[in-house]
């Protein structure tokens, strides 16, 4: 358990994790830490429990029992929107974008936890709220060329391809200016070449920019060439964790995955 | 037969010192004269960007030092790729200020052919746009050794690139600052070296054989060129708007964005992608324009499926009023002037039709639209013109700096390609083949004395284009000197002349006309399925496929119809006197078309010998025999008969 305290270069440390909803248990004493400017992958079965620990993380579902440590701090009582405060973002397994509103408004719209000027001072956008809001557009603006979605800027997000959408719920996500992303099967129904545009932005957050990222992805190609570490998820409890050469390897792994023969067949070869 | 120009204005005087010679010089010049005032706007992060043209020769400057620090010098070339974009344009003017020769590459090129061209130059400096870019020319370094330097522009995404030769963009001025500081007179010391008749650029050529042709052009060339351009056409002001988004590669873009920048000094605008370029410039709303055909064909579908999608009364009102706005053009176009109630009605549609949908294509503010490289079809000319755009041809070569004729105002005569411009002299030679002499004609290909002594023949430019002289005195371009037919008797023909007259029809949807050494032209014709499928319909006439329909009696005397009227219009050695439907579509699957849909006449010739021979041998029908390959593997071979119909001349 070492390497679960907080330490200096830990973002974030999750403990003893459980939670059960009447009496169907989906996340199970689960603990695990991300390192600064680490890329963790989390793998599993469907219904293995994975978005529900990102939903206790930033904070949708509150545990029964254990600790979330963010930036050194108790999280686990807080609610959602003061973690994002905090500076935990998170994109979603099903889009969560406003659909009426074009892709530069959603983007915007993360960057509303930035912003001082009240209604008042918005709506007369005047002085100071109007410097105000051309710095956050500098921002989004900036989140739109990393992207490349600059022909999108004004289309509604409604009528937008979807692998242009999940660029945009990224986009948001980013406009937060995250400490901690969470990223929810940011590939699901993604072209091939989408999924490379997508995994270009996911390396360089974290080669350029630094950022702690934890991913939940089907792809295992992609989680494989990705992530730095995995944790394999199955029934709520955490089976194995590790770099991912190790992972692919790992009998439980595989009995969760393909079923006891194979895991056999595997710890044979292994 | 000689044309000379007709000049609005006189044409420049001759150059005296202190006047600039090359485009460097004219930056310095402009630097003093507009000071402050706007040369490029790039959109970036949604905004426009301003760049005066003092920063404009700041950063050349920067580029020009630092490119000599590096080892840059007289006669080198460099090679740059990427979208248009300002930074282009500093690199292209610092080489040229060391007396080096910038060379833009299509950014769409393979890594193969960008290998070929690269090791063809000789270039030991290289620009990339972007990691993209970067990619193609390393992997292709192994073959390339005399590549020193790749310089970057956009580092996105290469943080673990570690190769020596690569340069990020920012560094190679950080350099050019840091000599600047050191010595701030070099920079003008090393301008001022330069000489009218410095090679400035090499430009790739249009041409559709293997080995690369490079055109050498000084800036005497490209200067002259903007010079007796504007000498006949007065549009273009220094308060003026342009949008750069065709590639730099092309002499279109190298001449206005380049060189008639630095003469006129109007403000060019990049857009922020090529994705956004249409809305970018439509915010814009750029005072004139310069495009290739496609461009403008591009632009009418994109208006016509437009209508389609609006209501009866706007698609109404819209037919009517094109068809008004035509007609209107085609009176003008014979120098007929317009009775009081046409004028009234033509303000009215302007109004309600014609405006609105200029101001869809940002091209409300337009003074002029010229259209370069091949000569747009009249149905496009006149829609546009209907519209109220100053639609205009260019006739010109690579070789010739860009441009040799051009349409004067009040002149569009929709067939001809324009009156030459200042100090430009066209003639035609003894086999109808186009010739032009001016100062802006090129120094040779690069490296290449054969094609180069093909093309320049006593100070006069070959263009391969066959062509004519207008009674009007504007040229005439009908085809390539190569497709030109030569019948039996000698008589000389541009197939392509007759082939869009057919063409023009609803019904064909493509033709080649044969012929060559024949005593007749016969013309291989394809139905237009839709249209003629459609016809058949409202004839009660059923049918399966296109083989079946292309071979059906009322069609083939639909065809032999409209193949009469055609004749009409032509001289008599010009007609068509049999003729065939094909059973199927020309296709560039079948490698009978270019991917831009030109004929590959040398292969559909080739292919149909057996057919063409049955056309001149007499035969009432032709059996043909083909093979099909479906998908699940299955072959059939099918014997389609084709009728092949005689047209009384």
């Amino acid at each position: 358990m070492g390497s679960e305290l907080p330490l200096v270069d830990t973002v974030l440390t999750v403990e003893r994790l459980t939670l059960w909803f009447s009496g169907l248990v989906a996340i199970d004493g689960v603990s695990f830490s991300l390192r600064a400017g680490e890329l963790l992958g989390i793998i599993g079965p469907n219904g293995a429990g994975k978005t529900s620990v990102l939903n206790c993380i930033n904070g949708f579902y509150h545990p029964q029992t254990g600790r979330i440590l963010f930036a050194g701090r108790d999280i686990t009582r807080l609610p959602a929107h003061r973690r994002a405060h905090r500076g935990i973002g998170r994109t979603f397994q099903n889009i969560a974008l406003y659909p009426g509103m074009s892709a530069l408004a959603n983007i915007m719209s993360g960057r509303l936890i930035h912003m001082r000027g009240g209604v008042l001072a918005g709506g007369v956008y005047w002085g100071g709220a109007e410097r105000e809001i051309l710095r956050h557009r500098a921002k989004v603006e900036e989140i739109i060329d990393f992207l490349e979605i600059e022909e999108h800027r004004s289309h509604r997000v409604a009528e937008l391809p979807y692998g242009i959408q999940k660029k945009v719920e990224l986009g948001r996500a980013l406009a937060m200016e995250p400490a901690l992303l969470l990223l929810d099967e940011p590939m699901a129904g993604m072209s091939a070449e989408e999924k490379a545009d997508m995994a270009r932005y996911i390396l360089e957050l974290r080669e350029v920019r630094g950022l702690p990222m934890i991913l939940i992805e089907h792809d295992m190609g992609v989680i494989m060439d990705l992530c730095d570490r995995l944790i394999v998820m199955d029934y709520g409890k955490k089976i194995a964790e590790g770099p991912p050469q190790q992972i692919q390897h790992h009998p439980e792994v595989i009995r969760a995955y393909l079923g006891e023969e194979h895991a056999a067949l595997a710890g044979e070869t292994a | 037969m000689t044309t000379r120009a007709v000049l609005d204005r006189p044409p420049a005087p001759a150059r005296t010192t202190g006047v600039p010679a090359t485009i460097p010089q004219w930056l310095l010049h402009n630097a003093e004269r507009f000071g402050d005032r706007v040369a490029f706007r790039e959109k970036e992060f949604g905004i426009w960007q301003e760049i005066t043209w003092r920063q404009y020769l700041d950063h050349a400057r920067a580029c020009a030092l630092g490119l000599e620090a590096l080892g840059l010098g007289r006669g080198d070339v460099i090679m740059l790729i990427g979208d248009n974009r300002p930074e282009l344009f500093y690199l292209a003017l610092g080489a040229q200020a060391l007396g080096a020769v910038s060379c833009g590459m299509y950014q769409d090129s393979l890594a193969e052919q960008l290998a070929q061209l690269i090791d063809f130059s000789g270039a030991r400096f290289i620009f990339c746009e972007d990691q993209e870019q970067t990619d193609k020319v390393l992997e292709m370094t192994p073959r390339l050794p005399q590549v020193e330097r790749i310089i970057v522009e956009d580092w996105r995404g290469m943080w673990r690139y570690h190769q020596p030769q690569l340069t990020v963009f920012h560094d190679l001025e950080a350099l050019g600052r840091e000599a600047h500081a050191r010595d701030p007179q070099r920079f003008a010391t090393l301008v001022a070296e330069g000489r009218a008749d410095d090679m400035a650029l090499l430009c790739q050529t249009s041409g559709t054989t293997a080995m690369p042709k490079l055109a050498m052009l000084s800036h005497r060339n490209l200067l002259s060129q903007a010079e007796n351009f504007l000498a006949v056409e007065r549009h273009i002001g220094p308060r003026d708007e342009f949008v750069s988004y065709l590639p730099f590669a092309w002499i279109g873009e190298q001449m206005i964005s380049y060189s008639l920048h630095q003469r006129v000094g109007f403000t060019v605008n990049f857009p922020e992608e090529p994705e956004t370029a249409q809305r970018d410039f439509r915010e814009i709303g750029p005072h004139f324009t310069f495009a290739p055909a496609r461009i403008y064909e591009g632009l009418h579908s994109a208006v016509s499926v437009r209508i389609l999608d609006a209501g009866p009364l706007r698609q109404a009102l819209y037919g009517a009023a094109m068809r008004f706005g035509i007609r209107c053009v085609e009176l003008e176009a014979e120098g007929r002037s317009l009775a009081a109630w046409r004028r009234l009605i033509r303000g009215l549609c302007s109004w309600t039709v014609y405006r609105p949908i200029l101001d869809k294509l940002g091209m409300t503010r337009m003074k002029v639209a010229w259209n370069g490289g091949a000569s747009l079809g009249p149905d496009y000319h006149k829609f546009f013109r209907a519209l109220g755009l100053n639609l205009k041809q260019i006739y010109g070569q690579t070789e010739i700096a860009g441009i040799s004729c051009v349409h004067r105002d009040g002149q569009v005569r929709f067939w001809t390609m324009g009156a030459p411009i200042a100090q430009t002299e066209v003639k035609l030679s003894g086999e109808g083949e186009i010739l032009s002499r001016s100062p802006s004609v090129f120094l040779g290909y690069y490296r290449n004395p054969e094609a180069t002594a093909g093309a320049l023949r006593d100070g006069w430019l070959y263009s391969g284009d066959y062509g004519t002289l207008d009674p009007s005195g504007d040229i005439i371009m009908f085809d390539r000197m190569g497709d030109v037919i030569v019948k039996a008797d000698g008589t000389r023909v541009a197939p392509r002349v007759i082939e869009d007259m057919l063409k023009f029809t609803p019904y064909i949807q493509e033709a080649m006309v044969v012929g060559e050494g024949q005593p007749y032209l016969a013309a291989i014709l394809n139905i237009d399925m839709r249209n003629v499928g459609k016809w058949a319909e409202d004839r009660g006439l059923a049918y399966t496929s296109y083989t079946d329909l292309s071979q059906k009696p009322e069609v083939l005397e639909l065809l032999r119809g409209l193949v009469r009227e055609t004749n009409a219009r032509l001289q008599p050695e010009w007609r068509i006197q049999r003729l065939v439907s094909l059973y199927k579509e020309f296709h560039p699957d079948d490698e009978e078309l270019t991917r831009t849909r030109k004929l590959r006449r040398g292969f559909i010739t080739d292919r149909y010998r057996d057919l063409i021979a049955a056309i001149y041998g007499g035969a009432e029908h032709f059996q043909a025999v083909f093979t099909v390959r479906y998908e699940d593997g299955r072959v059939v071979e099918l014997r389609p008969v084709m009728q092949i119909l005689s047209v009384e001349s």
